[in-house]
């Protein structure tokens, strides 16, 4: 609803079209100024600085988005995105693919392991914006619409899990472990999978799901 | 984390380029350190220059050694055929450090480039001198039983924690890096740096400068080795303490020998007084123990981390047992 004034305003302006205009500009220039304000009160010392010097052509770089286009379990993304984002939240917040976990958010616990190009990592330390024309799978690319994958059908026969927290982590893991052909021994399979963690402390059975697949010897 | 601009380098050129027109950027490539220091907000770069496009992957043979490309990925490197045949010892450390996911992540550069560090430099609200000069050394007197026992100052006790970093010293490694003023060759040796009054300057390597290779020198290294790393879990931790050895055996004389220890220093450690009496003499539990006394003079507990004084010569004589065995 427009106010006295801003209708006292608009009459006014109305009579002059010179002085419309004028006043579209000083709104213009409002705008621009409150929304340099509002971007100084939240952004950080490194632009504060930036706006002390051409802040219009910096400011702006502060907040680009990138175009990001790579395959998430065989589909072809196009995105924009901030370059801060990991693949972990860009996974889970905005392609809503909550499978893959964030445990500790900072490469201690493997809750957040993905394959990309084969390999597994961890998408919390994982700059989304450098996996351009990249193959991303996560935990829900690994069974065959509802055939499960060999893995994942040992993880339940074995009682591979407690929580599940950590399970998503660990079975993206030990897919990648058996691949990679580290799981010839529980002793090799204890060691390649090191970087999962399971508070639960279901270790021993994780290690009898792993070492079953590999056994198996069914295509992973 | 705050937002950064995000650009791609095409040439080892426009990469150093990029570093030295502003004083604020950063290069990344795996980014498993880089990533989580601008999480905790430790390291805040307003721009990316991400370099993993650069053709510096390769791995392969020179006149006179082995050529590793600065962005070879850990878990290649240890797994390489020409490697494992040559220096398994640098197989061993690097297999010894983080997990397979970040192996899988982290180049050979980036290992190097990784922060020495502590939880003090890890956490803002803590006073750090790598992190805020001036601010003080809160490990100094705090909890320190991660910390260095050579080569500290009352500035800085962090360690560096790169196990690839040990066998690289071991192995009389060269780094070979491009700058604005051209090419040039480092010594591994003097790659890294003590803490000094300058802790907030982890090694020589100039800021606009890019690490393209590394050079390890032909050697005899390739059976009698170990790396031995003792930490608080079995696998997927720091070093309390690691040692790598490395001998030339002749029957049961020791012909040549290389010693460098980890999660001691600011810096990978060598031992080359504790080589100096090894060689010539025989592969004995009393000669390991002698040479292990040696290497540890000048070191220095700081309270909590006295227990390296005592394990760091235990784990230099079993590392030297156990890479004499294998002959």
């Amino acid at each position: 609803m427009l106010s006295k004034k801003s209708m006292a305003n608009k009459k006014l302006c109305n009579t002059d079209r010179a002085k419309e205009e004028a006043a579209h500009e000083t709104r213009r220039d409002f705008l621009k100024q409150s929304s340099l304000l509002t971007a100084l009160a939240l952004t950080p010392a490194a632009l504060l600085k930036a706006a002390e010097d051409q802040w219009d052509e910096k400011a702006a770089w502060y907040f680009e988005k990138v175009p990001l286009s790579f395959n998430v379990n065989g589909v072809k993304q196009n995105l924009s995105i901030e370059p801060r984002v990991t693949l972990l939240d860009l996974l889970r917040e905005q392609l809503l693919l909550t499978g893959t976990k964030k445990g500790c958010d900072h490469g201690q616990c493997g809750a957040c392991t993905v394959h990309v190009d084969g390999r597994r990592v961890l998408s919390c330390l994982t700059l989304a914006v450098m996996q351009e024309g990249k193959d991303v799978t996560t935990i829900e690319g690994l069974a065959k619409g509802d055939e499960l994958h060999p893995m994942q059908a040992a993880f339940i026969e074995y009682d591979g899990f407690q929580c599940g927290y950590c399970t998503p982590g660990q079975i993206m893991s030990a897919v990648a472990c058996v691949r990679e052909g580290h799981a010839k021994s529980d002793d090799d399979i204890r060691e390649y999978m090191s970087g999962n963690i399971c508070r639960c402390g279901a270790y021993p059975n994780i290690v009898k799901a792993i070492a079953a697949v590999e056994k198996g010897g069914q295509k992973v | 984390m705050i937002n950064f601009q995000y650009v791609k380098a095409a040439t080892p050129k426009s990469a150093v380029d990029g570093l030295t027109k502003s004083a604020t950027a950063k290069l990344i490539a795996g980014g498993t350190n880089l990533v989580d220091l601008m999480k905790k907000g430790v390291t805040t770069p307003d721009k990316l220059i991400d370099i993993t496009q650069l053709s510096l992957k390769e791995i392969g043979k020179t006149n006179n050694g082995l050529r590793i490309g600065a962005l070879a990925l850990n878990s290649d490197v240890a797994a390489h055929e020409q490697v494992l045949k040559q220096h398994p010892l640098l197989s061993l450390a690097l297999k010894a450090g983080a997990s397979q996911q970040i192996r899988n992540m982290a180049t050979v550069g980036g290992n190097m480039m990784q922060r020495t560090r502590c939880p003090y430099f890890y956490n803002p609200d803590m006073p750090c001198n790598k992190r805020a000069p001036g601010t003080g050394c809160g490990a100094l007197k705090g909890f320190n039983r991660m910390h260095a026992i050579f080569g500290a100052s009352d500035k800085c006790i962090a360690v560096h924690p790169s196990d690839m970093c040990i066998a690289l010293i071991a192995l009389d490694a060269t780094v070979q890096v491009t700058g604005p003023k051209g090419d040039r060759r480092i010594p591994f040796a003097e790659f890294h740096r003590l803490p000094g009054d300058l802790p907030q300057k982890d090694n020589n390597l100039q800021r606009d400068e890019l690490i393209v290779a590394i050079d390890i020198p032909d050697n005899n290294f390739n059976k009698t080795i170990h790396y031995l790393k003792v930490r608080d879990r079995t696998s997927y931790a720091f070093a309390l303490v690691s040692v790598a050895a490395a001998l030339d055996m002749q029957r049961n004389t020791i012909k040549d020998v290389r010693l460098a220890m980890g999660g001691v220093a600011h810096k990978p450690w060598r031992l080359k007084e504790a080589e100096t009496f090894l060689k010539g003499k025989d592969a004995t539990a009393e000669n390991f123990r002698q040479a292990a006394t040696i290497a540890m003079q000048g070191a220095k507990g700081y309270g909590y981390n006295n227990f390296k004084l005592k394990l760091g010569p235990n784990t230099i004589v079993e590392a030297l047992k156990l890479a004499a065995a294998k002959a």
